[in-house]
């Protein structure tokens, strides 16, 4: 089982609904942010092209946060999701050094957090708490190996691009493009 | 044109606008391991070839400053993390890709490696002092005996420590081979640690192990220069640190080349110090200051001009600390996106 996550970038609207929606569901500190909405413009005017992302923790295949974390805390459970357990971290910031997303923050007490994938929904078979409040829908999560499901579908017809791939970490965000 | 915002107002503390999640404690702590690398070291080097009593300053008096950099180094990686508290979950487990983890094990033997090194030679070289500090004395004289005259001896109070410190005189040479073992490792590991992060471009290049070794050890060397009043001694690490600033300043151009020649985040990176943000303070401080002056200065000294050795030592020093800071701050710059 692989837990993967594509989102169509033709889709989003950039609303931030997914922001909020995972500062409530996860009671993220105020003043910090799990995922975020990343715009590119290129072009030059008139011909301009804007695309929006909703970016989070990639979950990466090659995980440089779990490779450098001197403790263990930062680790893959099943599914391919990467967590970091608060009890065992001590809060060296190896894992946000090497991070190219920088998708992680310290927590106001103490730990590296950041994205979870809402393991906590996933488990009892519940989308991520972005992915449902989505009000384009432009977000698919699923097991990218089952070749039925929506996410591996859509990822197969799709073209698609992930974010920093030269970073070398495999990342399991597609962006459909 | 190509513009990448984040619309979000994403902000999170120490990584927005720019990452800078590591401030004075990492690089501090990279000068002082360096520096306590580079003495063992050459403690090590010289009991081994046998030359303790040439090498005085060398084997028995800088050491001393070792134990003292570790342990203000070990403080300042405390204070760094944001959970003090857990920091023993470091030795709760092994973790080899890490080098975080094999940093914390290998200091965890250097530093009472260091401390024991230090102790057996301190009876040799202040049998009995004077103590003019009452409160240092009462704690001095807790372990160690009061001389009749009211010196403070530096005698053992207990059998077994004696003991102890009689069994590590003997065991000298084996000891000097496991402390210079552990020297290479610490002086690559204050590189490693850092070139291990791919998502900072300009750490991520494997020439910052030796690179930052050399640094260290030319540190060191200038620290023994600096203590020695022998002067052969004094001309003899006076060459070493000559030939260790060539060797570095190599490395630093061969880490400019090699990133000017790599991809395109790499090239951004080096731009830092080649152009970009960083220029000013690495060429005046790392370059200029801390490796080319003292560099002329120790040439002109062996050429019998005379230069006070605080000099080109303070400045070795000074550059050394000045590199560590400037590579930990300019690399944080660096990322692959936005």
């Amino acid at each position: 089982m692989r837990y993967g996550m594509a989102i169509d970038t033709k889709k989003c609207v950039g609303c931030a609904d997914c922001v909020v929606a995972c500062q409530t569901e996860n009671s993220v500190p105020h003043g910090y942010a799990r995922d975020w909405i990343a715009e590119t413009v290129s072009g030059r005017y008139p011909y301009l092209e804007l695309e929006i992302r909703s970016e989070r923790c990639n979950h990466c295949d090659n995980t440089p946060c779990v490779r450098t974390c001197p403790t263990g805390a930062s680790h893959v459970i099943e599914g391919g999701i990467v967590i970091v357990t608060p009890e065992e971290c001590i809060g060296c910031g190896a894992c946000i050094e090497s991070c190219p997303y920088d998708a992680r923050f310290t927590h106001p007490d103490g730990y590296a957090t950041k994205c979870t994938f809402c393991d906590h929904r996933v488990k009892n078979g519940q989308d991520p708490a972005c992915v449902s409040v989505c009000p384009t829908h432009c977000m698919y999560f699923g097991d990218l190996d089952d070749p039925n499901s929506e996410v591996a579908k859509i990822v197969a017809r799709r073209k698609w691009k992930v974010l920093a791939p030269e970073a070398g970490t495999q990342p399991q965000i597609y962006y459909l493009v | 044109m190509r513009e990448e915002l984040i619309t979000s107002s994403r902000m999170n503390p120490h990584i927005d606008p720019v990452l800078h999640i590591w401030e004075w404690q990492i690089p501090l702590y990279l000068f002082l391991g360096g520096l306590a690398a580079g003495l063992l070291f050459f403690a090590a080097y010289y009991t081994i070839s046998g030359k303790t009593e040439k090498y005085r300053t060398a084997v028995k008096i800088a050491p001393i400053i070792a134990p003292i950099a570790i342990i203000l180094g070990l403080m300042a990686l405390l204070l760094d993390l944001k959970h003090p508290a857990y920091f023993w979950q470091l030795y709760t487990t092994i973790r080899l890709e890490s080098p975080m983890s094999w940093g914390a094990w290998t200091l965890g033997a250097v530093a009472p490696l260091s401390i024991v090194w230090v102790v057996v030679n301190l009876k040799e070289i202040f049998p009995a002092f004077g103590c003019k500090v009452p409160f240092i004395k009462r704690l001095l004289i807790m372990v160690i005996k009061e001389a009749d005259n009211g010196d403070v001896k530096w005698d053992w109070k207990w059998e077994f420590l004696q003991k102890f410190e009689k069994f590590v005189i003997k065991q000298r040479v084996p000891m000097a081979w496991a402390m210079i073992v552990l020297a290479l490792i610490l002086g690559v590991y204050t590189g490693i640690l850092l070139s291990a992060f791919n998502a900072r471009p300009l750490w991520n290049t494997s020439i910052l192990g030796p690179l930052f070794l050399t640094s260290g050890l030319s540190t060191a060397a200038a620290t023994i220069m600096w203590l020695s009043k022998d002067h052969h001694e004094r001309t003899i690490f006076s060459k070493i640190d000559l030939m260790l600033i060539t060797i570095e300043l190599f490395l630093i151009s061969h880490l400019i080349m090699g990133m000017l020649a790599g991809s395109e985040v790499q090239i951004q990176a080096v731009e830092l110090l080649i152009g970009g943000e960083f220029t000013v303070a690495f060429w005046t401080n790392v370059i200029v200051l801390g490796l080319v002056v003292p560099a002329i200065l120790e040439i002109l000294e062996l050429f019998k001009f005379k230069v006070p050795v605080a000099v080109p030592a303070f400045l070795i020093l000074w550059g050394g600390l000045m590199f560590r800071f400037i590579m930990t701050d300019a690399g944080q710059v660096t990322r692959y996106l936005y």
